[in-house]
């Protein structure tokens, strides 16, 4: 994709003020960076953008029908962060994230009808249906896991990138977690891990402000969390999650200290979560105030707003993509719906890969032995 | 043959599996630089260098973490935790990640690790050093858990893990390190063993002693004491705890009916409550006496060497146990054998 500023840039933009980096001696500059892209790139990441939020909408309501079991966390407010990252990622390189991820597995290039047939628990979704919302994978795309518990991607993402070291790939492997995700050992030693054996591998903290209703002041001795990076030797930054094309920057120079130099980054985006931390949560915990300020931190009405502005989109052509992307949404839904269920006879199929003598295989009310 | 002790063996195997295929390396901590904290990797820095014999850092959830990632992309990591008491720092690793993996994604990604360890007691080295929860990862699907008691079969056994596609748990035992045993022949031609499968390790008609890792050297030792005394024991020696060889062990129960089961963890909830719930299941009309279980003390392991002593089964403990069971199946007379004469 072009990035000239020669082919009429549809915006100059900086980053937020509270954009900063550290480097790996911990000291922190404050400063602020230039970007651009074509109107053409601007409007393919708002059609991304736009098919993340559908689906998440998509995703709530079928939830809601009780189409989708167990727990389902969304993206909502997270599709410019998931877009710029992606869009700094070649498609060889791995992706491993935490269990709010199905716009990632979208940004990695899955199709919304294998990843909303894995929500539904159908054979065709991404994971067979073992996994559910929160353990979408797809070994073809290389988005290596959801992982549902808190930190648990961290070292799994580590160790990934040692085996590329190990192999002398040049693919880079990026791990994106929630903001509580600095709190729990396993962050700690994985960073310390990968800045000790020099890894490619790009930790990716979604500054949320929640981890659920906990906020990152009440859980962060240091609520800067990039500045953790300081502590491994590893450079890291803050970024504006909101802005995708920021976001893309900031993951760019990231990506190309791993791929290059083979080191460790450490990445913090700032977005905010626009609706509770799964399906079910009112965010009652959260005063009118907050509710109305997150209207004003949107991403994805902020980029249509500056897209109308500068005439790369107008308001008819954004309903139009809509309409496009709805219907695309609409139709993952319909096969997912129309998916089959995996059968019972598939039951213990995955438990080993290589199988063994000895496997107990029996239904709960089948005694250990039949003879 | 040779005659080595299991060190030996495990070091010996360690090489030449690395030898045999680049993606075998290892990671642990001290077991490069230090060669181990049991010497198990002697040697194999100096010739394989850092790349393929790892230190890493104090950081089990990390290492162990980071090895389960990096199988996952077709590396055959073989860790070292020092003793599987630290297993429990990498637990939600081990449990949450490595066991699931395979199956929680629909059979899209393996994780070909290998987890070496030892457990094992009485080394006075207090509580939190000599405990045995191997039933933790035995009670995984997912995981296999594998507990060797002989050089032969540690080789063997060690083999079959590296080679297989699943997180496999290798228990080790500290008593076990020194002993010695034949190899069947040179380390680079002996075949992998069958995860799953135990081994009738002595044929015997009037008893079944059922152990694994140091427990079954104590089963031998305590057959060949019975056989003096003109009792037959059969020794199963169970080698594989998860898969569980429950065919071997029933259809040796059948024969004899009777078992004594010796394990080295504690008896509430441990192997031996699997073992003998296998064996009411599979060979409850054959049954002449009550499956009895040889466990440690219901206690936090003490540093005394009186009371460690006192609370750790023994080759003692598993005869008072056999012959209990002998009596109370007729096969000994009721009286105790040592006041007859």
């Amino acid at each position: 994709m072009a990035e000239t500023t020669k082919a009429a840039p549809a915006r100059a933009r900086r980053t937020r003020a509270d954009s900063a980096r550290s480097n790996g001696g911990g000291a922190t500059a404050q400063g602020t960076t230039e970007h651009s892209a074509d109107a053409a790139t601007l409007v393919a990441y708002y059609r991304q953008m736009l098919l993340i939020r559908r689906f998440e909408e998509r995703a709530a309501r079928a939830y809601t029908e009780a189409k989708i079991g167990g727990y389902c966390h969304l993206n909502l407010g997270e599709e410019a962060t998931v877009v710029g990252l992606m869009a700094a990622l070649r498609p060889s390189d791995y992706l491993f994230t935490n269990y709010r991820e199905h716009g990632y597995a979208l940004g990695k290039g899955i199709g919304a009808d294998r990843v909303m047939a894995e929500l539904y628990g159908r054979s065709t979704g991404v994971s067979k249906g073992w996994g559910g919302s929160m353990h979408l994978f797809d070994a073809e795309a290389r988005l290596l896991g959801g992982y549902g518990i808190v930190g648990g991607q961290v070292p799994l993402a580590t160790g990934a990138a040692l085996a590329v070291s190990y192999k002398g790939g040049d693919e880079v492997v990026m791990c994106q977690m929630g903001d509580g995700t600095t709190a729990i050992g396993a962050f700690h030693e994985s960073l310390n891990i990968a800045g000790l054996w020099d890894l490619p591998v790009v930790f990716v903290v979604i500054n949320n402000g929640l981890g659920m209703g906990t906020t990152v002041e009440n859980s962060a001795a240091e609520p800067e969390l990039y500045k953790r990076g300081a502590a491994y030797r590893m450079e890291s930054a803050r970024v504006d999650g909101t802005d995708v094309i920021a976001v893309r920057e900031a993951a760019r120079v990231a990506v190309e200290r791993a791929r290059s130099e083979s080191r460790p980054y450490l990445l913090e985006t700032v977005s905010p979560r626009l609706k509770g931390h799964s399906v079910v949560d009112p965010a009652r915990y959260r005063s009118k105030e907050e509710r109305e300020a997150l209207k004003a931190a949107d991403p994805l009405a902020r980029l249509a707003l500056e897209l109308a502005e500068s005439g790369a989109l107008s308001h008819d052509d954004r309903d139009r993509l809509d309409a496009e992307v709805t219907a695309e949404i609409n139709a993952a839904a319909a096969f997912a719906d129309g998916s089959p269920a995996p059968e019972v006879s598939t039951l213990f199929d995955y438990t080993y890969a290589t199988p063994v003598p000895g496997e107990l295989r029996r239904l709960p009310a089948e005694p250990v032995f039949r003879d | 043959m040779a005659t080595v002790t299991y060190r030996q063996a495990l070091r010996d195997t360690l090489h030449a599996e690395m030898l045999r295929d680049e993606n075998v390396f290892l990671m642990g901590e001290e077991i490069g630089l230090f060669e181990g904290s049991y010497k198990i990797t002697e040697g194999l820095l100096k010739e394989f260098g850092p790349r393929r014999v790892r230190d890493t850092p104090i950081a089990e959830e990390g290492f162990v973490g980071a090895a389960i990632g990096a199988a996952m992309l077709g590396l055959r990591p073989v860790v070292e935790l020092m003793t599987i008491n630290f297993s429990l720092l990498a637990l939600d690793q081990i449990v949450n990640h490595a066991a699931k993996i395979y199956g929680m994604f629909g059979g899209q990604a393996s994780v070909p690790l290998v987890i070496r360890t030892p457990g094992g007691g009485g080394q006075q080295l207090g509580a939190t050093h000599s405990q045995n929860v191997e039933l933790f990862y035995s009670f995984i699907p997912g995981l296999k858990v594998v507990a060797p008691s002989t050089p032969a079969e540690a080789s063997a056994m060690l083999k079959a893990a590296i080679r297989d596609d699943d997180p496999v748990l290798f228990l080790e035992n500290l008593a076990l390190y020194n002993s010695k045993g034949e190899l069947p022949a040179e380390i680079a031609d002996i075949e992998p063993a069958q995860i799953g499968r135990a081994a009738v390790t002595r044929p015997g008609t009037d008893i079944t002693l059922i152990g694994y890792s140091r427990m079954a050297r104590v089963t031998t030792e305590v057959a060949e004491t019975l056989a003096a005394e003109g009792i037959s024991a059969e020794v199963v020696d169970l080698r594989s705890l998860r898969p569980l060889d429950r065919a071997t062990i029933v259809e040796s129960v059948r024969r004899t009916g009777c078992a004594v089961v010796a394990e080295d963890d504690w008896l509430t909830y441990g192997i031996g409550a699997e073992i003998a719930a296998t064996i009411q299941e599979g060979a409850f009309d054959w049954l002449d006496a009550p499956v009895r279980r040889v466990a440690m003390a219901e206690v936090p392991l003490p540093y005394a060497k009186s009371l460690e002593t006192a609370a750790l089964p023994s080759a003692d403990s598993l005869l008072a146990a056999a012959r209990d069971t002998l009596r109370a199946t007729g096969r000994l007379p009721l009286s105790p054998l040592e006041n007859a004469s």
